[in-house]
């Protein structure tokens, strides 16, 4: 009944190519955006439910922004070009990495040390440079071969940050902290400031991928994607298609890490970045839609709130059972459930709910969350009187 | 003077493996890229030459307990194969079915030799027990993951193998438990070869020679069952393609069911040699992370390759580790076997002995 595009006309190419054509979407975009700028921060500040806590801010919605990031990376790369990688965790890694390095200055080249939104989008350049070294294999290589073909820029990588001890600054642990976070002579200390610059961050390169996606790159990327032979007839040259979907993918993916590094982690291990990691945001891309800016979102909400929502539930799910048993005085039910609520259980738990979760959504609908989300606008606009 | 002759036989290899590759070539970027690969090729080639004889004794004692440990990847690589044969799907899971059969193994034998059985008997019944735990996990994957994705991209049905993984480990774990369970099934002991050869003789670690007689064993008894019987034929007619073999009448979940099991009785039999080298632990899963590059090697449609593929993997990252890694900081195993993947896909994107892939619009 609210979700009609009636009356709503387009006199201009530009209104007909909007982000957002529809009024409504404009609508709701601009509120969850408000909300998210003002509301949240006030609504913090003011201790008001569901904020009032730092752990929110600081443990859920931190990572989720920089993950979603991220995530949208990978999602230009898979999603959009159709070139798998198991690399992600890897330029997340040299994308913090290099950042540390410009945000603590290169003595060899008397570099001083830059200040943290340069650095960050240093960082992001090298991934991307390092990005389109690793897609050079993808114009030879296709499908799940390149998949593991990218793996080697993990386990490379992964060792390069352990053992070449530069990057470190020769810290003796092999663990990092990130300078002091000052922007444009701002100190960003507390978490609802690094929420806001993470939010900001995310915004910014949200609505970047969503205009390269809908332009000449992009329609360049999914052509590649759709069938690259057929695409290189019509004359897209694969060689710059491919090679600038690594290199914008890896961009990004570079952003998020050096962003997960200096604001959510602090101080790091090159550990933070290993092959789960690539893993997690592949899984955030899959289930919450290829090819999908949304989705990324969508995604990276679900793989990080599941975890820490089956880490809390499942005791407090356990614990009538327990209950259950001590009343009754069934000590073999009181045992099952003190059984179920040690934390190696639960760990084990966790996994084979989230594994199942996991297979069930890719069953249900494979194309992910966006998916559902299209189908749920679909039935909206024929809400209440579907023909 | 002495370094001209190894690197002289490096470039001829190098230089000749660039000729052979000469119809590969389809552009700049291409010849850029195998010329740089010539060039590693024949530095490395002669490199390991000059090593080699300087001292041959040590060289071949690294040689032959890589290609030994390369066995063993194999091991872990041809399950991954079966699979991707037969279904297409990249079987993420292989690892953790190691870790399964592992588990339901030791797990078993150790409770029916506690409870007084003599060790051969126990050892058939614990054999038998993991075998059936590996049959219910292939009736389970297959009928409630893979065939609802029938039809599905490769990408998602490599994601589903990924869920399937973690189901797997956490199961395995909390029915079988999650420490570190040792296995002794085969002797473990150090042989010395050729003592009157070389100062010393040739280390060689007995398990590891065990772990080529299984694996040969296996690879012989795999391509009889493919060959000779009826289902094997099936496998193979599938393997070639779907859609014509059920038009024939060959039942595809039963196949499919058929192939995961004879994954599960694979990785039971990596299971064991791994075992007995770690211990069946949890890091056991990661295997399927080294059995990847060879698979890459080999090709993932090809069961002599996953063989050729360990043999390269395990004497390269052994070589490396020992002539390069005192150069460039050590623990260069951890990822030379995916670096040398890449090379070998660069020149081979089908690996060495995949089928050549042809695409059509």
């Amino acid at each position: 009944m609210l979700y009609r595009e009636t009356g709503q006309f387009k006199a201009s190419y530009v209104e007909d190519m909007a982000i957002l054509p529809i009024r409504q979407d404009r609508i709701g975009l601009f509120a969850i955006l408000a909300f998210a700028f003002v509301g949240v921060p006030l609504m913090a500040t003011f201790q008001i439910w569901p904020f009032g806590s730092e752990y929110l801010l600081r443990a859920i919605l931190l990572p989720f922004l920089i993950l979603a990031l991220a995530a949208i990376g990978v999602n230009i790369l898979i999603g959009y070009c159709g070139q798998i990688s198991l690399g992600s965790g890897a330029f997340m890694a040299i994308g913090a990495y290099s950042a540390y390095k410009f945000g603590t200055g290169i003595g060899e080249i008397g570099l001083p040390p830059l200040p943290p939104i340069l650095a960050i989008l240093l960082g992001g350049l090298c991934s991307a440079l390092v990005g389109i070294l690793f897609g050079i294999p993808s114009l030879r290589i296709k499908g799940l071969y390149l998949a593991v073909a990218t793996l080697a820029a993990q386990f490379f990588f992964d060792w390069v940050f352990l053992r070449v001890k530069w990057f470190t600054n020769y810290a003796p642990s092999g663990s990092v902290s990130a300078p002091e976070l000052r922007f444009f002579g701002y100190l960003v200390e507390t978490p609802i400031e690094k929420y806001l610059l993470a939010l900001t961050f995310a915004t910014v390169f949200a609505l970047l991928a969503k205009n390269l996606v809908r332009g000449a790159i992009g329609r360049q990327w999914m052509a590649i994607r759709d069938m690259d032979i057929a695409a290189e007839l019509m004359g897209i040259r694969p060689f710059y298609a491919k090679l600038s979907a690594f290199a914008v993918s890896s961009f990004i993916v570079g952003v998020a890490g050096a962003l997960w590094a200096f604001v959510y982690l602090g101080s790091w291990e090159p550990l933070a970045f290993s092959i789960d990691r690539s893993l997690q945001l592949l899984f955030m891309v899959i289930i919450g839609g290829l090819g999908s800016i949304l989705g990324a979102f969508l995604g990276a909400a679900f793989i990080l709130i599941l975890p820490i929502f089956l880490n809390q539930a499942l005791p407090v799910l356990a614990a009538p059972v327990l209950g259950l048993g001590d009343t009754l005085g069934w000590h073999w039910l009181s045992e099952f459930g003190r059984h179920m609520t040690s934390t190696e259980v639960v760990t084990h738990l966790e996994f084979i709910i989230f594994g199942s979760l996991i297979c069930f959504l890719l069953i249900k609908e494979p194309h992910g969350f966006a998916r559902l989300w299209a189908l749920a606008k679909e039935k909206l606009r024929l809400w209440p009187f579907p023909y | 003077m002495t370094a001209v002759i190894p690197y002289g036989i490096g470039t001829a290899l190098a230089a000749l493996m660039f000729v052979l590759l000469r119809k590969d070539r389809k552009s700049v970027v291409d010849m850029s890229v195998h010329i740089a690969l010539a060039i590693v090729a024949a530095i490395f080639i002669g490199f390991l030459t000059v090593q080699a004889i300087a001292n041959p004794g040590g060289f071949l004692e690294i040689l032959i307990g890589g290609l030994l440990a390369g066995v063993l990847y194999s091991l872990v690589a041809l399950g991954f194969v079966l699979i991707f044969k037969a279904s297409g799907v990249f079987n993420y899971a292989q690892g953790a079915m190691v870790l399964v059969a592992g588990l339901a193994l030791v797990r078993c034998l150790d409770f029916m030799v506690a409870s007084g059985l003599p060790f051969a008997l126990a050892l058939v019944i614990a054999l038998a027990f993991a075998v059936a735990v590996m049959a219910l996990t292939a009736t389970v994957i297959e009928k409630h993951v893979l065939r609802p994705l029938l039809n599905q991209d490769g990408l998602t049905l490599f994601m589903s193998t990924i869920g399937a993984t973690f189901v797997l480990e956490g199961l395995a774990q909390m029915v079988f438990g999650s420490d570190v369970y040792p296995l002794r099934l085969f002797p473990t002991d150090a042989w010395f070869l050729m003592e009157n050869l070389f100062q010393g003789g040739i280390l060689v670690n007995k398990l590891d020679v065990w772990g080529g007689l299984i694996a040969g064993i296996l690879v012989v008894s795999l391509a009889a069952f493919f060959q000779y019987t009826k289902t094997g034929r099936a496998l193979r007619a599938v393997a070639d393609d779907h859609a014509a073999a059920q038009s024939v009448g060959i039942p595809i979940s039963w196949i499919w069911f058929v192939v995961w099991l004879v994954a599960g009785i694979v990785a039971l039999v990596a299971a064991t040699v791994w075992g007995t080298k770690l211990g069946i632990q949890f890091s056991i899963t990661f295997l399927a992370l080294k059995a990847l590059p060879v698979l890459i090697i080999g090709g993932f449609t090809s069961v002599p390759g996953a063989i050729v593929g360990g043999l390269i993997v395990g004497a390269g990252e052994k070589l490396a580790e020992r002539y390069l890694g005192e150069m460039i900081g050590g623990g260069i195993e951890y990822w030379f076997a995916y670096v040398l993947a890449l090379a070998v896909l660069l020149v081979r994107p089908q690996g060495i002995f995949g089928e050549k892939i042809i695409e059509r619009i």
